[in-house]
């Protein structure tokens, strides 16, 4: 577990490293998972081979724990022919079904009603498979998140639906925009709209998110139904890189709570409660890692990332004709 | 051999058809599937037949999601206008995966919907906007005028590997006619000659269809030969058979029950002068309906709409225009 959530935020670090050091290889938006290993990779653990996941826009780090090479999610997220849809998604946009993850829509909320939809394909050809849909707090508040989880309820899918709040949805803080944040509820509180089981797990703890989507996931697979599980841990970077319009150049700039609230005391509190370094201390005083070995992980992860930034950076971008390549228009 | 049927029965056995030789293919849809008395519960069960609760975004991401995992829904909307609740499934959604996944998914699904009501059912429930669902990179939209065409074209929809929007016209509902038996196919992108003609070339959708080949009826009388021709699906549109047509007879008449600005026949107008300039010996005639939502009272909503009657005037009026020798 430790590795893969090192790997996740090496990635990620070369992303915004990227765009300071080859401004123009990303472009578009690009939405960081630094903050949410803990919840990624715990939650991962518990699944199935074959089990389908169906994250958000803010999807890099589960195809690196499902096993899509590192190199080619890099080199779609670098526009190129190597990218794992060669060069036609980017990084919202990352799909890799031979490892079980078809999509992500970067409409907020509405791939919450495409994972029901996978897990309605799993229910009707009784694959006993369980899906597991990610989403943001954000889209909580969306119709497809009210209208995805009833029916799922109703047809009792094959689906556990984790809300990773991370307390901020773009620039607005979830007290803002939320009935339940605002009366001082938890956000797992929405699961009694459905009758479902709705629990509120600590996401920097992987340990504590394994046993709460465990549980879940039995739920689901014994033909029980979904469950809302709401898991909560800090974003570490800003929503996405600045928006800007070309040729103005575009970076990961602060965190909103600095550039927008000011509320340097909560920054520092959420770096404080890292889930990288928090893990590696319990590990090491549990005896489960010691030092050197959690020091050749990090030197590992750090080669990998090298190797995969470079692969993508000498990756050949795609020829422009391949855009009407009627393979991918229509059949 | 072929059957008389009205246009919902050629869908229903479609849809039957498609679900016996195909596992795959769910059906589901709000109001629908009540109870064990529906037959298509009756022969394929709870799980591929299901009621839905009125989440159109949920039904058509729903559909999405399945289909993704492999399985062929269709969703019954009943209106076309319910979409419009779950506009960017249809849009944004559906037929962007296989795109932006670079092939490595398909979306097989089917959005079917009645529309163009012209029966007092007012602004909200009467609308043709299929216009809006053209000019959608990966989206099909098909259009049957006949019972026949509604039979092929669903089939096609069911086992095409795109998402298709399939609209049927409800003024058409009781209109009985052949379909033929068996595995009875139209394929998108082809148009049909639905009267043959030397004077004027009238492209018309479903209902207006009907309206156009009572209108040449009218104009044989005065000896005045019209073709009509059904575009049947609008994406993909079979514009060759089209401009091959305004080749044959030098003129042409749009008639689209939808407000003109920004219709199918002026997206169809737009490709005949593209394509087909040359052989025009008139300027293009759109027979549309008024720029206004459509009113409640009956003579209103009557005087808004396309008919026979304005079919035959446009023809004439292109018939009034004398080429010029060049």
């Amino acid at each position: 577990m430790y590795k893969q959530m090192c790997r996740i935020r090496e990635f990620e670090e070369r992303i915004k490293r990227t765009f300071v050091e080859h401004p123009g290889v990303i472009r578009g938006h690009a939405h960081l998972g630094d903050g949410a290993e803990a919840s990624i990779v715990g939650s991962l653990a518990t699944k199935q081979e074959n089990d389908p996941v169906m994250p958000s826009y803010r999807c890099h780090g589960y195809p690196l724990v499902l096993g899509t090479p590192a190199r080619n999610v890099m080199a779609e997220i670098y526009m190129r022919k190597d990218g794992i849809c060669k060069g036609f998604g980017g990084s919202m946009h990352l799909s890799d079904p031979a490892r079980h993850f078809p999509s992500a829509s970067a409409i907020i909320g509405q791939g919450i009603a495409h994972a029901a939809g996978v897990a309605l394909a799993a229910q009707v050809k009784k694959t006993g498979q369980v899906v597991y849909c990610y989403f943001g707090d954000g889209s909580s508040k969306q119709g497809a998140f009210y209208e995805a989880l009833n029916m799922a309820a109703v047809w009792k899918l094959p689906v556990v639906f984790i809300l990773e709040n991370n307390q901020y949805q773009a620039y607005t803080h979830v007290s803002l925009e939320d009935a339940n944040a605002r009366a001082g509820d938890p956000l797992s509180q929405k699961a009694k709209a459905f009758s479902i089981p709705g629990v509120t797990v600590d996401g920097t703890d992987p340990l504590a998110v394994y046993e709460a989507v465990a549980k879940a996931v039995d739920h689901a697979r014994t033909g029980n139904g979904p469950s809302l599980i709401e898991s909560k841990f800090y974003r570490l970077s800003p929503h996405g890189n600045a928006i800007t319009v070309p040729p103005v150049p575009t970076q990961f700039q602060e965190h909103e709570v600095l550039e927008v609230y000011g509320n340097k005391a909560e920054w520092e509190a959420a770096k404080a409660n890292d889930p990288i370094p928090k893990f590696r201390k319990q590990l090491i005083a549990k005896g489960t890692l010691t030092e050197a070995e959690a020091k050749k992980i990090e030197d590992d992860v750090r080669a990998e990332m090298d190797d995969v930034v470079k692969f993508a950076l000498a990756s050949p971008l795609p020829s422009g004709e391949e855009a009407a390549n009627s393979n991918y228009v229509w059949a | 051999m072929a059957r008389e049927m009205m246009f919902g029965e050629a869908m229903a056995s479609a849809i039957m058809e498609e679900m016996q030789r195909d596992p795959n293919v769910v059906f589901y849809g709000q109001n629908m599937a009540m109870t064990e008395r529906d037959p298509f519960l009756k022969r394929f069960g709870k799980d591929r037949v299901r009621i839905t609760p009125i989440s159109e975004t949920a039904e058509l991401g729903i559909a999405v999601g399945a289909a993704m995992a492999g399985l062929r829904p269709i969703v019954e909307l009943y209106m076309s206008e319910f979409m419009l609740v779950a506009f960017d499934e249809v849009v944004n959604e559906a037929p962007r995966m296989r795109y932006m996944s670079g092939g490595q998914v398909k979306v097989p699904c089917v959005f079917k919907a009645g529309f163009g009501f012209a029966a007092g059912w007012a602004g909200q429930h009467s609308n043709c906007m299929y216009n809006q669902m053209m000019g959608i990179p990966g989206l099909k939209l098909a259009l049957p005028s006949t019972p026949a065409d509604a039979k092929g074209l669903m089939k096609s929809a069911i086992r095409d590997d795109n998402p298709v929007v399939y609209l049927h016209h409800y003024m058409l509902m009781l209109d009985k006619s052949e379909v033929p038996d068996g595995d009875y196919l139209v394929p998108f992108g082809v148009a049909d000659v639905k009267r043959a003609g030397t004077d004027v070339t009238i492209v018309a959708t479903a209902w207006m269809v009907k309206e156009s080949l009572a209108a040449a009826e009218m104009l044989a009388k005065e000896g005045i030969s019209a073709e009509v021709v059904d575009p049947r699906t609008l994406s993909p549109l079979d514009v060759k058979t089209i401009v091959e047509s305004v080749k044959k007879t030098g003129r042409l008449v749009l008639v689209d029950q939808a407000p003109k600005y920004a219709s199918a026949a002026a997206v169809i107008a737009g490709a005949v002068a593209e394509q087909g300039f040359q052989y025009l010996k008139a300027p293009v005639k759109l027979v549309t309906a008024l720029d206004t939502s459509v009113p409640y009272s009956e003579p209103m909503e009557n005087y808004i709409l396309p008919n026979e009657e304005k079919i035959v005037q446009a023809v004439k009026s292109v018939l009034a225009v004398h080429a010029t020798a060049v």
